[in-house]
């Protein structure tokens, strides 16, 4: 009929539009899907994963990067027991006071503490790193289009510059990066951290790992979310059944 | 009003209680048994219910979440970490409330669409069709101030941008957007402004929709053929048909809500706004939210500043003169051959407008984006009234309860609409 | 809702509810009970004011006759590190006449180490220490007494300090909450 063709359309275009937020991208930053564990709708974290990208987070980006939305006591989620949260916490300082002379101090952190960060302030990180800052890392698997995927193709996506393209003073050329170069240079190399599990630390498997850690990072309620989430449609499935049932017999009669 | 309704009811205390204040009789006329509807309403009519849930979900919601926000601009993107991480079930609420947001805009687009299509803005419901507009203009200024308040990059470049537009106004423009910011730029003034202003509108709304449901009441719901009631024979009461048709509706709308909500909370977003407001970097490419695309790309599609501006607003504006711009006696499209096909030009024009907006203005984006503008407007300003005059709309039929007996009512039986 | 009218119009069922009509309430009901759960506990305490609802002390620096006023959940929390002398006296109070009686070994874990809140339960002040007609605490507001064990003797207030829970973690070190 007429009308289920217009209705097709109508369908078609607004599943169009409503991919329109995917293309509002701007250059097109080019990165391949990868397989994660959190991935779907029954996705979960893998505490082993996110337990070796913490290690690279602590080990190698916390050098530069902060992560200041995050506490000590979060990592309970990733699977440290509460005393090792605590002893982890106390071998970090973190800034408190001011104390009864007026003077700010420093002091071993609690498991109540966030994450503490390696420069004071924007500008600090700025000066230590030439002008480029950076980026708090709390957020950043949201913050950019891709999440975890583009973060794995960037940290993987350090190569030769091709033949004609110009690469310009401090700075590296990245295949994932729009743009293709960045202020950072290449941040993982081979065997840079001992796995407490002895996986071998090789640049894919700390981009992994780490990609994974920085979506828990961003979403530490995503299982949450999800388990929620399959309660919450399996009842309304049901309950929205129940309605239709109870609106045809309702209208039974003026059918 | 019966003057002493409440021998009406048997129980009691609903007795004691109607007498003095006559509240039960009041909801029974509003939507219980004694409201009358046409029997034919098909599931388009739905919409209207589920925009009056979404409003109060965004309500709700919205006064949990301020229990835990702060607006200052240095504690506005921390306090929604905050929500996110360590208040309970505050990534919930939040969630809710922002996808509960478009949510509303989906409901209220369909909700017009429906009116569009069944000629509802005609007489006597041109009130109705003004308080409704009146509605949705206030809804885009709330979700517009609250999309400030996280104070992401999105939130602060999109209010920098619309906040500008004023400028174009000749001699006052100036002035009105430092009144507006309350300084020289966005800043801390017009976070806490914006804040008190997106608490406040809902309930603004709140007062429209209750004038708007009074306006409905005065001469019942329009009908999927377009043609008044002659009598109890085309009506049924609103409870328990509709009042169970709406629950039923409310029930796969959840459904289609719990699934961005809980699946791809983000996806109507933009990943921007993770990033705190920063005035010193521009954004590549600033997108408001999906449901202002379609405005957002008429404002670009024309290269002067006012111009734009006054073309936007006259999208809206221009929507006030429909009851007269559509000259067609006949209210519902299913009787009108012409404007049923114009009808979903419009609506790809709209589509187009949404992909338009969401794309930087130029190349084959920008024709399409002026491309839709013009249609929009001559679809409005032109073929409206035209087509009302030159169409044959197809015969009506005697009456609602004749057409359902034969059984060529509009297809509102049986569930066969999603 | 408007289950009570006597009359319907335009209907000629009859008002018997069926199964399915009263299941699909039901189901409903339920949904929309557990629905308002989240919106009541999200004003529970959130996650970082419970990590913040214990503190730790170190005692090793507190010397005898010395205190130290910790800010635990908000309020101040007086840590004294008692000498002989007001040990005794405190024991020895125990047989004095009380307004609320309670003995002082109940009051503390090791009897040098008196821990309790410091805030007066008249109306909420915070008594100066070692001051008073007690040798203990006294509360300007309103003229409240506490003995050297934080026991309200003389004065409008109607029972002793509070002692919070608290926990040795080793010699040196205490843990409140």
């Amino acid at each position: 009929m007429k009308m289920t063709i217009k209705r097709s359309i109508l369908v078609a275009a607004v599943a169009l539009g409503f991919a329109a937020p995917a293309f509002a991208a701007g250059p097109a930053i080019e990165y391949q899907a990868q397989n994660w564990s959190f991935n779907g709708p029954f996705g979960t974290f893998d505490r082993g994963e996110l337990q070796r990208g913490y290690q690279v987070y602590k080990e190698v980006c916390a050098a530069c990067h902060s992560m200041k939305y995050v506490a000590f006591r979060n990592l309970r989620d990733i699977g440290f027991t509460e005393a090792e949260v605590k002893a982890l916490a106390a071998t970090f300082q973190v800034v408190d006071g001011p104390d009864d002379s007026g003077e700010m101090f420093e002091r071993p952190a609690l498991p109540s503490d966030k994450f503490p960060s390696p420069f004071p302030n924007e500008k600090a990180a700025r000066s230590a790193n030439g002008g480029a800052y950076p980026v708090d890392l709390s957020l950043v698997a949201k913050a950019r289009v891709g999440g975890p995927d583009y973060l794995y193709a960037l940290l993987t996506g350090y190569k030769e510059p091709p033949a004609d393209f110009t690469v310009g003073e401090g700075l590296h050329y990245n295949e994932a990066f729009p743009g293709h170069q960045i202020a950072m240079p290449q941040p993982l190399n081979a065997d840079q951290v001992t796995y407490a599990d002895g996986k071998p630390a090789t640049v894919e498997q700390m981009a992994r790992d780490v990609s994974a850690f920085l979506m828990w990072a961003a979403e530490p309620k995503l299982e949450d979310r999800k388990r929620m989430g399959l309660k919450v449609m399996i009842f309304l499935i049901i309950m929205t059944g129940l309605f239709f049932a109870a609106k045809k017999r309702i209208w039974r009669d003026v059918h | 009003m019966a003057d002493n309704t409440s021998g009406f009811y048997s129980n009691p205390l609903v007795k004691w209680i109607e007498y003095r204040l006559p509240v039960f009789s009041a909801f029974d006329h509003m939507v219980g048994t004694q409201y009358p509807a046409p029997k034919n309403l098909n599931y388009w009519w739905n919409f209207g219910s589920l925009a009056g849930l979404c409003l109060v979900i965004q309500i709700v919601t919205g006064i949990v979440l301020v229990m835990h926000y702060t607006p200052h601009t240095s504690l506005a993107f921390d306090s929604v970490e905050h929500i996110m991480r360590d208040v309970n079930y505050g990534w919930l609420l939040r969630y809710m409330h922002a996808n509960g947001a478009s949510m509303f805009f989906i409901a209220v687009y369909i909700h017009i669409f429906r009116g569009l299509y069944y000629g509802s803005y005609k007489q006597p419901r041109e009130i109705l069709w003004f308080l409704g507009l009146i509605i949705f203009l206030l809804m885009m200024a709330t979700a517009f101030m609250g999309y400030v308040l996280p104070w992401g990059q999105m939130s602060f470049w999109g209010a920098t941008v619309i906040t500008n537009l004023f400028s174009a106004l000749p001699l006052v423009g100036e002035p009105i957007v430092t009144w507006l910011w309350g300084g020289f730029s966005v800043d801390n003034p017009t976070l806490n402004r914006f804040f008190s202003l997106h608490y406040l509108l809902p309930f603004v709304i709140v007062g429209i929709v209750i004038l708007h449901i009074l306006a409905l009441h005065q001469h019942g719901s329009n009908n999927p053929l377009g043609i008044d009631t002659k009598g109890p024979q085309d009506k049924i009461p609103f409870h328990p048909y509709y009042t169970i048709k709406d629950l039923f509706g409310i029930g796969v709308f959840l459904i289609f809500f719990s699934f961005f909500l809980f699946y791809a909370p983000n996806f109507l977003g933009h990943p921007d706004n993770y990033i705190p407001a920063d005035p010193l970097v521009t954004p590549e490419h600033i997108v408001p939210e999906w449901y202002f695309l379609p405005f957002y790309a008429i404002l670009r599609s024309v290269p002067d500043k006012l111009g734009g501006v006054l073309l936007m607003f006259g999208a809206i504006l221009i929507l006030f003169l429909l009851p007269w711009l559509d000259t067609s006696k006949v209210r519902s499209a299913k009787f009108r051959p012409i404007y049923k096909q114009l009808f979903w030009v419009f609506v790809l024009a709209c589509v187009g407008l949404t992909y338009a907006g969401g794309q930087p203005p130029e190349g084959l984006a920008l024709i399409i984006g002026r491309v839709c503008t013009v249609y929009y407007f001559v679809h409005i300003l032109v073929l409206m009234p035209l087509v009302g005059w030159f169409e044959k709309p197809h015969k009506l039929p005697a009456s609602i309860s004749e057409a359902v007996l034969k059984g060529d009512a509009a297809p509102g039986a049986a569930g066969s609409k999603a | 809702m408007a289950g009570t009218a006597t009359q319907k119009a335009g209907t000629t069922e009859p008002t018997r509810r069926d199964f399915i009509v009263i299941a699909a309430g039901a189901f409903g009901a339920v949904g929309a009970a557990a629905a308002v759960w989240p919106f009541i506990d999200q004003m529970n305490p959130s996650a970082d004011v419970l990590a913040l609802s214990s503190t730790e002390v170190d005692l090793s620096q507190i010397a005898p006759g010395q205190s130290v006023t910790i800010l635990w959940r908000g309020k101040p929390v007086f840590v004294r590190h008692r000498t002989e002398a007001e040990i005794k006296q405190a024991q020895e109070d125990d047989a004095a006449a009380l307004p609320d009686p309670q003995k002082d070994a109940d009051r503390v874990q090791k009897p040098e180490w008196l821990v309790m809140m410091g805030v007066c339960t008249h109306l909420g002040c915070v008594p100066l220490g070692q001051k008073g007609e007690f040798g203990g605490w006294f509360c300007p507001c309103h003229g409240s007494h506490y003995d050297t064990s934080g026991r309200i003797r003389k004065g409008p207030a109607p029972s002793n300090l509070p002692v919070p829970e608290y926990t040795f973690l080793n010699d040196t070190r205490i843990r409140i909450g």
